[in-house]
């Protein structure tokens, strides 16, 4: 419920290969709440979700994260995936010859499985998905084709947000998730982004800029700078940062 | 951390299904010379003409060289008078004429395979040549067959009752001395199937035998004989799964299909025989001979096979195309993981006019399996308008294993053209990371991302094979990246 604890993050330092990206980096997020994470490229955004999502290669050397009830570092990629982190893409990963329909009931039957639900049968998930799709307003068609394989970067991003939408995750990370998107699509997945949020569930957006915020407004902004948290404030910040860039901080 | 925890509890899976059949074996004491092949003959009952056959193929046997010395695979010597050519279960008299007269301890050992014969039977439809060992045990669905005017039966049943058409079509299209392997099976083979499609009949189910290695110390020496007459078709799936054993196990069938004018042979394999443990210890030999003949026009011959199974595979299922606009198609998927060797391709051999030839193959390599491809296109002069395309995927699990492609070509007419791709990549950090991400497991990941590489080649297996094809993919793999 809202107030809960989410996500804590104390002091936490990363490196990737032997580069320190991260260091000395804090933040916490609660049940409700909705964060943005912007900052210049390469300032660290998208290590920092792959930190947090258990990224072979990406490597926590200092501090804690507390994920629910769980020390994150603690589980394995799938299981902070099947307890409820979800981290969309900002390049989404094609899989040649595997269905998308196909993959996303896998998926999201091995998130029910962990959790002691009924796995969905192939009706049932069809029933779903069309649902799900159709809000998206994605052609039934992407169903059925290789997983991302020849998408439009906003087809990507939009089957992005369609497995968001059935994951139905506790806290969902999403990185860049309105770059490339025409303005339709974005008012789109933003509505898919909104219609998630939730008393009990809480959101990052890493995002550059302020229209995405326009649709989907947060309740903390933070700035993310050579690998910490330089500055946080209210929505007002984005719109502030809009005008006066990065070069001030 | 959590990587090379899923790693290791795969790799600690056995071997499913690694047990052995209790049934007694009346074997002979090991050992191959010309009273054997005799013996061989006279047990199985066989006409003159089988004998002689037989006798002039050991005798250019014992001319031949083991192919050693060109094929990328290693193993020790095998003592070929340390091996026993006969073995065959008790059973009745007369054979089972209906399942209830089969031993109860095959159909159990059918069971465990989860391969049920009345399951197959009734669920999809199939009639199961059951080959246990050397001789068969049990065929079904021969009525249904016979109404059409099909012939699928026990080799060793056609040698008596259809001597005419084995006597024109054995070794028609891999004749006895063909290669060692060939030349040996030839002498000993024990038993196979036999397939005949009359005239205009298209086969009205999918013919499929079970082959399974039992008895220790036996090689086994399946012949198989497919004729599909004009306007035919015929769609045959084999697969093979074998008890794990120490020793290692030789097996050298040969297969050979011919399609007469407009007639079409779709060929499907499943291979699974014991691989051999982690550190390469024991597995099955797996040296075949696997040809087909493209006699008539139009005609066509599709092999498909996935091989999974096996220490060493060595096998090149191949098509001669010698009637006018007939077509060949080689799909393949061989997998090799631990310390699995297979050196597997094709042959298209172009020679009437306008024929085409398809050839994709996948070859996994995971541990420290060595995966090769060899695949010869070969056009000949009179063969206007040939044309050939390959394609060639490696995909790569480990920093160990190994993937090696030879393609040859040879073009003796200049109006011919010939395609060929390749590619060798490594199993995709990102696409695990995002099966992951997910919620899939390691397993389900690697299992998902490798059957799509392969897709091309499953979808050309019937359904229900294709589901165990899958299956096996996943047994014989996840896990294994690192
Ligand atoms: N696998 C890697 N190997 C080496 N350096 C890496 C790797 N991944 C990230 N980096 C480096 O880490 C830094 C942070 O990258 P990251 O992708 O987190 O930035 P970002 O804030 O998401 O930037 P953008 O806004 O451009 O997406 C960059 O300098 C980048 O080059
Ligand atoms: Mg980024």
């Amino acid at each position: 419920m809202i107030g809960e604890k989410m996500l804590t993050i104390k002091n936490l330092a990363a490196t990737v290969g032997d580069k320190i990206i991260l260091h000395d980096l804090n933040l916490t997020v609660k049940a409700g709440e909705v964060h943005a994470i912007m900052g210049p490229n390469g300032s660290g955004k998208s290590t920092l979700g792959n930190v947090l999502a258990g990224r072979e290669g990406y490597t926590a050397t200092a501090g804690t994260v507390e994920f629910l009830d769980h020390n994150l570092f603690a589980l394995s990629t799938e299981e902070r995936a099947r307890k409820g982190l979800f981290l969309s893409f900002q390049y989404p990963i094609e899989i040649p010859g595997v269905t998308n329909i196909y993959f996303l009931r896998a998926a999201v039957n091995a998130v029910r499985k962990s959790r002691g639900d009924e796995p969905y049968d192939a009706m049932d998930f069809i029933k779903l998905i069309k649902e799900k799709a159709k809000f998206l307003h994605m052609d039934e068609g992407f169903l059925y084709r290789d997983v991302n394989k020849g998408f439009s970067g906003g087809e990507k991003k939009r089957n992005e947000i369609l497995q968001l939408l059935l994951l139905e995750p506790k806290l969902a990370i999403l990185d860049e998730i309105d770059s490339g998107l025409d303005i339709d699509a974005l008012k789109i997945i933003s509505d898919g982004i909104n219609q998630l949020r939730r008393s009990d569930r809480a959101i990052i957006l890493v995002t550059h800029y302020q229209r995405l915020l326009d649709h989907v407004i947060p309740d903390y902004v933070h700035v993310l700078s050579k690998g910490k948290i330089v500055k946080s404030g209210g929505p007002e910040l984005a719109k502030e940062l809009e005008q006066t860039g990065y070069a001030g901080l | 951390m959590t990587r090379n925890a899923s790693i290791k509890k795969v790799l600690a899976q056995d071997y499913q299904h690694g047990f052995v059949t209790d049934i007694e074996s009346d074997t002979f004491a090991p050992g191959l010379n010309e009273d054997v092949i005799r013996r061989l003959s006279a047990i199985k009952n066989e006409p003159e003409f089988m004998l002689e056959w037989r006798l002039k193929a050991y005798r250019h046997w014992l001319l031949l060289e083991e192919p050693h010395h060109w094929a990328n695979i290693k193993y020790p010597n095998i003592d070929y008078q340390a091996l026993a050519y006969y073995s065959a279960p008790k059973i009745k008299k007369d054979g089972p004429k209906s399942l209830d007269e089969v031993d109860p301890e095959l159909l159990r050992t059918y069971e465990k395979l989860g391969i049920p014969l009345y399951e197959r039977e009734r669920l999809a439809g199939v009639a199961v040549d059951a080959v246990f060992d050397s001789v068969s045990v049990a065929t079904t669905f021969k009525d249904k067959l016979a109404e059409k005017g099909v012939i699928f039966c026990p080799f060793s049943e056609a040698v008596h009752k259809h001597p005419d058409l084995i006597k024109q079509y054995l070794g028609s299209v891999v004749p006895t001395g063909d290669n060692f392997f060939a030349a040996l099976n030839s002498a000993v083979f024990s038993d196979g199937s036999f397939v005949y499609i009359p005239p205009g009949v298209r086969c009205p189910m999918e013919l499929s035998t079970y082959f399974r290695i039992n008895a220790a110390n036996t090689g086994q020496f399946e012949r198989t004989l497919i004729i599909a007459d004009r306007d035919s078709y015929v769609s045959y799936l084999e697969g093979c799964t074998a008890p794990m054993r120490d020793e290692n196990q030789l097996h050298a069938a040969v297969v050979e299909l011919i399609a007469l004018d407009n007639a079409q042979i779709k060929y499907s394999t499943v291979q699974n025989w014991y691989p051999g443990d982690a550190e390469g210890k024991g597995g099955i030999y797996n040296f075949v001979t696997k040809r087909g003949a493209c006699r008539g026009v139009n005609s066509k011959i599709s092999w498909t096979q996935v091989e999974t199974g096996s220490a060493i595979t060595w096998k090149y299922p191949s098509v001669i195309l010698q009637g006018d606009n007939s077509i060949g198609e080689f799909y393949s998927v061989a997998l090799t993981n631990h310390y699995q060797q297979a050196d597997t391709g094709t042959k298209m051999i172009h020679i009437g006019k306008n024929t085409s030839s398809t050839i994709i193959a996948k070859g996994i390599s995971a541990g420290y399996g060595q995966n090769t491809y060899r695949g010869l296109v070969k056009v000949m002069a009179g063969a206007d308008n040939a044309r050939n395309y390959t394609q060639c995927d490696s995909l790569l699990m480990s920093d160990h294993c190994g993937a090696h492609t030879f393609p040859y070509i040879e073009v003796k007419n200049n109006t011919a053209q010939i395609e060929h791709e390749a590619t060798t990549s490594r199993i995709s950090e990102d696409q695990l990371f995002f099966c992951l991400q997910r919620g899939l497991s390691m397993e389900d990941a690697v299992s998902m991302i490798v059957n799509g590489f392969c897709k091309e080649v499953m979808k050309e297996l019937p359904m229900e094979f294709a589901v165990e094809a899958q299956k096996l993919l996943g047994v014989s793999l996840e896990g294994s990246v690192g």
